[in-house]
């Protein structure tokens, strides 16, 4: 039978998505299946493994059953997953031990503090590109390995495997027991603080660094290319690419050329920018990062800048606040004034990301006075967002040499017309929006359908993108200027906020 | 003009009585209070339940106001939301058709363009939301006149504006265009607001079937109605598929 369809998987931080995709790139279904978000103590967040995968298992025969498609008509399955979360289980009998540590857990601050501390600290981000953070996943293996009785030892015989996401899910959909494929793709790995950003291989320094045992990771393959043929869920289907979410995105986007760049706006916004097949050493608080890898080419890197909290602040501003009822809203309420009335927020909930790195840092409202209204607040939501994606651009701009002509966008908060008129007002470029809004997936089933010749090639890829919508600048240059340099100081003020703990070990 | 409906008068009596008491009303209680049969009163009281009017106490099997009765006056679908909830079946509504998309609303006697997609061909085009549209010339406009007795009625007051040759003004030309949108569900107008342009649009359903909106392709009066007399119907068909699959994410049950 002929292969109509390329499916990809979205395995994201709140749900679970299953999404076909025609030859024109255009959505045909979609399944979705959020799960349960475990918050244990304050800073921690867990995933259950087992329940994802059960999930995968219910929604890949649902989204081929809402339009009467057998397996055999799918060229491919690609994945893309949230980044960083870290998941362990037991090879032979395939159950994770533990719930899987989140990306936004914080648990290992004191750990990468104390990493920090040590002398040969530096190779950490001359070999990983990536800055010592509580948001990659070494330390939280580390973390693992030393509150789990035996588990280094085990994990030293091979009989434990680590994966992120796209590991667990390619080992169980290949078989799990009975002969799964244990993998990762460069991107994912490239976020473990584990692999070499030159080499593309696990860095034996940083394993030494991080006493993680090399028999407990997987292998690392390209991007795109054929990983098994899935016997579960999607029987006979061949699992052909799989990325980090966010350089999924970037891959839908088709920002292929260097100097091309996108930005995903989700729970929190990430910049991407292909640097071509040179890694680029960031001197502003970006990140270096792989952008993908096609099969045996050389891999294209990236600049990563990445925003902890936007979409998620408006979702603060519904659900803690209660001053809107749905997201959307908040671009009613924002409109009900002229301007911010004086006010600005920024969102330091759990610190600063890009371009500060500042885990100290805590949120603030700045500038209240009598006359603030909640729809003053609503504008100082929305502007925190652009002023973030901002000051991620100017960092770009200085590590890159290039400067930022157009920003394509995509995501869920690309329907708010006033966030993304703000966001072409601030950077003074245009911005514009691709006609498929669903780029972590469709730049999945890209690769996949790259890898199996379901596609031919990248420019064919790029035929299927068109512009569905351009924000153009309008702003006075000099009221940019004073609101840019009003944000700036509203920055300043969440600096030092969190005072070391005292010590009392003494 | 009939007289009025014996079985409507009946439910809104028991409303009333649930409304008055403050708790809640067992079936017999209410039959006795209303002078009507128990059969009666079940069967009006299980369509209330349906409809969400009135709930049942699953403990004591009696009757209260439903929650849907109390938000009746404010139970309106914000214009974002509508997008926010429209936007990838109207980017997909774009790709097949190759044409631009809008959504509308209506507003003050005007259609309101609440989204926009463009034409899928990557030329230079402008985003349009946030621009009012004449109800009476635009197969968006159309469609929201064709389900909202209100606006239809003001139109008829008024004198519409005639903005093409092909622009429909009179009352009896409205009337007729009007019901044969709500017979065939979508609604077509080539160069009723301007020359060489057309529309073709169907309507948006809400919770519980009620019209929130309409989506629109617009194009080259040549492209959209290929054959003169009639829209393309692969168009209209596209059209009314990205309608029922946004209807049915907002919750409009069987339409």
């Amino acid at each position: 039978m002929v292969a109509h369809f390329v499916m990809s998987i979205d395995q994201g931080t709140t749900s679970t998505r299953c999404i076909l995709f025609d030859r024109g790139g255009r959505l045909v279904s979609v399944a979705q299946r959020e799960h349960k978000q475990y918050f244990p103590k304050p800073g921690w967040v867990e995933h259950d493994a087992a329940e994802i995968w059960r999930n995968l298992e219910h929604l890949a025969p649902e989204a081929l059953a809402k339009v009467g498609v057998s397996a055999a008509q799918v060229a491919a399955v690609g994945i893309a997953n949230q980044r960083e979360t870290t998941v362990v289980w037991d090879r032979h009998t395939g159950h994770p031990l533990g719930r899987a540590i989140v990306w936004q857990d914080t648990r290992t601050d004191a750990m990468v503090t104390e990493y920090a501390r040590r002398p040969d600290a530096a190779i950490v981000q001359e070999h990983s590109g990536l800055p010592l953070a509580t948001y990659f996943s070494a330390p939280r293996i580390r973390w693992m390995l030393d509150h789990t009785p035996g588990l280094r030892e085990r994990a030293e015989r091979g009989e434990v495997l680590f994966g992120t996401m796209e590991s667990w899910l390619i080992w169980n959909l290949t078989g799990g027991v009975d002969g799964g494929v244990h993998v990762t793709d460069v991107t994912n790995a490239s976020r473990t603080m584990l692999m070499n950003i030159k080499t593309l291989d696990w860095d034996p320094e940083l394993l030494e660094f991080f006493g993680v045992p090399a028999a407990m990771l997987p292998q690392i393959r390209s991007s795109s290319e054929v990983y098994g043929t899935a016997d579960r869920a999607l029987p006979g289907v061949r699992i052909a690419a799989a990325l980090g979410d966010q350089q999924a995105a970037l891959f839908g986007q088709t920002c292929f050329a260097r100097g091309e760049a996108k930005c995903t706006y989700g729970t929190g916004s990430f910049l991407l920018l292909n640097t071509g097949d040179t890694p680029v050493h960031s001197t502003h608080g970006l990140l270096t990062t792989v952008g993908y890898r096609i099969g045996t080419e050389p891999a294209v890197y990236a600049l990563e800048g990445s925003i902890a909290v936007t979409g998620s602040l408006v979702q603060w501003f519904r659900d803690s606040l209660g001053l809107i009822s749905t997201a959307p809203e908040i671009e009613t309420l924002a409109r009900s004034v002229e301007d911010n009335g004086g006010c600005y927020i920024v969102p330091a909930f759990s610190g600063l990301y890009a371009p500060h790195w500042r885990s100290e840092a805590r949120g603030i409202i700045v500038g209240l006075t009598s006359y603030i209204t909640k729809g003053h607040l609503a504008r100082a939501v929305l502007e925190a967002t652009g002023w973030q994606t901002r000051e991620v651009v100017d960092a770009m701009n200085a590590d890159s040499g290039l400067a930022l002509t157009t920003l394509k966008v995509d995501g869920g908060m690309t329907s708010d017309n006033l966030l993304m008129q703000f966001i072409a007002d601030v950077l003074a470029a245009p911005v514009v929006r691709p006609m498929v809004a669903e780029t972590v997936s469709l730049g999945a089933a890209y690769a996949a359908g790259l890898a199996v010749g379901y596609w031919p090639d990248l420019d064919g890829l790029r035929r299927n993108w068109h512009r569905a919508a351009q924000w153009t600048p309008s702003m006075d240059p000099a009221r940019r200027d004073s609101e840019y340099a009003n944000w700036h100081r509203a920055v300043e003020r969440t600096f030092d906020w969190l005072q070391p703990a005292p010590d009392t070990s003494g | 003009m009939p007289g009025p409906v014996q079985s409507i008068e009946r439910a809104a009596a028991i409303l009333r009585l649930l409304a008055r008491g403050s708790g809640r009303l067992g079936v017999g209680e209410i039959a006795t209070s209303l002078g009507l049969a128990k059969g009666t009163t079940h069967g009006i009281l299980r369509t209330l339940q349906g409809v969400g009017f009135v709930e049942q106490d699953k403990a004591s099997g009696k009757y209260q106001l439903g929650a849907t009765l109390l938000h009746l006056g404010t139970s309106y679908l914000d214009i974002n939301e509508l997008r926010s909830r429209a936007i990838n079946w109207a980017d997909a509504l774009a790709s097949r058709s190759g044409e631009a998309v809008m959504i509308g609303t209506l507003l003050d006697g005007k259609v309101l363009i609440v989204h926009h997609v463009f034409r899928p061909d990557d030329s230079l085009q402008a985003l349009v939301v946030g621009a009012l549209q004449p109800l009476h010339a635009t197969a968006l406009g159309k469609v929201l006149l064709a389900y909202d007795t209100q606006a239809a009625a003001a139109l008829r007051e008024s004198v519409p504006e005639q903005l093409t040759r092909r622009t429909l003004v009179t009352p009896t030309a409205l009337n007729r265009e009007i019901a044969r949108i709500r017979e065939q569900g979508w609604a077509a107008e080539a160069e009723e607001s301007t020359l060489g342009h057309a529309s073709i649009a169907a309507p948006i359903r809400g919770y519980g079937g009620l019209v929130v909106g309409a989506i629109s392709v617009a194009g080259a009066v040549d492209r959209l109605f290929p054959s003169g007399g009639h829209p393309e119907p692969t168009l209209v068909e596209f059209v009314q598929n990205a309608a029922q699959m946004i209807s049915r994410d907002l919750g409009a049950g069987r339409w």
